[in-house]
């Protein structure tokens, strides 16, 4: 989910850059050399797996993924995702260089409160592992389209019906999100644990 | 697939040096997102739909995005001059088409695709890696470079990997569908991605560390800034400072 360029005022881009800069800071500070390869690797197979559109009816949605790379990477979810979000600008521009800071608190943010929520719940082996996997696709997705739409919302009174509009588009990915991120935990756990407890 | 579909190229844009361009890209952008008024918007415009003209583009491509940029541009046409408040144009049923409303969609796609283009024509005429290490030598933190390159590397692996695991499930007949085999086929597919990078990465790290890696890439690539260069820099700097001033002057 990024928010295009163009739309949002001045104070609001700042805001999200200086966010962000903040946030990356704190990841990067988190992450030293030998983690470095892991989280850029991740990084990237993010970018791909974003590229991955599910059915759902008639039409398609694509997956943001935020949720499960925070729960693999904890604080250092926020460089990856601004990496990869750059990327994305660089290699198809989608969003730019003025929205990078917005659109990277609209994906790390998410990523990095899932992380500290459901992070230790979502190890779990048992049925409130599986609840707490699938919040963590679910809740991601709608903090993200709820930082979104507040973003939206500061800068204009007008962009209220987009937001909500926005907001509601999301709800189905919001479930499907929470679905796939739900079997994915419990692939790792079955196939490789250790990515999911890197503390 | 993943390409740069604009990265190569001998034009007198692809030549200019790649800090320039991440300096002019980032002012001109921000420049552009915080003017409100239309004739420094549509000097912007002018400016960025030149570039990627002397950038010699392939202008089907970039049509093509353009496209794709301006149909969320279309959503909020629809939108905007019904949920803006202000003096009504024109009444439709119970809606009202209001003037601010109007303007604000003009001014939002005057901003969006003159970003859009300069970023096409400053940013994506250079690789990643250039881009890489033009931050760098902009000072951007090093271990974010570092973590850029990485990724950069290893998007085009990472999808050869994601390309062939969607060939195996396609071969043992997996089509996709709203229903929950498909999502758990999907979530299934994206862990093996994400476990087969982690085993990627531990290889790639220690390959680094065999090597003597010490935290650092070091760029074989000198990046000189020529005359050329200076003429670049002055021309941008004269239409932004222009932009600016006709923003400025309307504001006094």
């Amino acid at each position: 989910m990024h928010i295009s360029e163009g739309i949002l005022s001045g104070p609001v881009l700042l805001s999200g850059a200086a966010l962000a800069a903040v946030g990356t800071g704190i990841g990067l500070k988190s992450l030293d050399y030998d983690r470095i390869a892991r989280a850029g690797i991740l990084a990237a197979s993010f970018f791909v797996a974003s590229l991955i559109h599910v059915p759902i009816g008639p039409s398609s949605v694509h997956l943001l993924l935020n949720g499960i790379v925070g729960l693999l990477l904890g604080w250092g979810a926020v460089p990856a995702l601004l990496v990869a979000l750059l990327l994305q600008g660089v290699l198809f521009q989608f969003g730019g260089i003025t929205t990078l800071g917005v659109n990277t608190v609209i994906m790390a943010a998410p990523a990095v409160i899932a992380y500290y929520l459901f992070g230790p719940w979502a190890r779990r082996p048992d049925a409130i592992g599986m609840a707490a996997a699938f919040l963590v696709g679910f809740c991601s997705v709608l903090l993200s389209g709820v930082i979104a739409a507040a973003a939206l919302m500061l800068t204009g009174e007008g962009f209220l019906e987009v937001a909500g509009l926005i907001l509601a588009a999301h709800i189905p990915v919001m479930v499907i999100e929470g679905i796939v991120t739900l079997f994915c935990v419990m692939f790792l756990r079955k196939v490789q644990p250790s990515l999911l407890d890197h503390r | 697939m993943i390409s740069e579909d604009f990265a190569v190229g001998t034009s007198p844009v692809h030549r200019i040096d790649p800090r320039l361009r991440v300096v002019a890209a980032t002012v001109f952008s921000f420049l552009c997102a915080v003017c409100n008024r239309f004739e420094p918007l549509l000097l912007c415009l002018v400016m960025a739909a030149t570039l990627p003209l002397l950038a010699r583009l392939e202008l089907r491509r970039v049509l093509r995005r353009l496209l794709l940029v301006n149909g969320l541009i279309l959503f909020l046409w629809a939108v905007l001059p019904l949920t803006t408040g202000g003096s009504p144009v024109l009444n439709i049923g119970p809606a009202v088409v209001t003037k601010e409303g109007l303007l604000l969609s003009a001014r939002i796609t005057l901003k969006s695709n003159a970003i859009f283009l300069a970023l096409i024509a400053l940013m994506a005429t250079q690789s990643v890696g250039t881009l890489g290490h033009a931050l760098n030598r902009l000072k951007v933190p090093g271990k974010l470079v570092h973590l850029l390159l990485i990724t950069y590397r290893y998007v085009f692996v990472l999808e050869q990997e994601y390309l062939r695991l969607v060939r195996a499930a396609r071969v043992r007949c997996f089509t996709p569908q709203t229903r929950i085999h498909t999502y758990r086929t999907y979530a299934y597919l994206i862990g093996m991605l994400f476990v087969r990078a982690a085993v990627r990465a531990e290889r790639v790290h220690q390959a680094m560390i065999c090597r003597g890696f010490s935290g650092r890439f070091h760029s074989l690539k000198e990046f000189s800034f020529t005359g050329v260069d200076f003429a670049w820099a002055a021309i941008i700097a004269i239409v932004l400072l222009a932009a600016g001033w006709l923003e400025w002057i309307a504001a006094i």
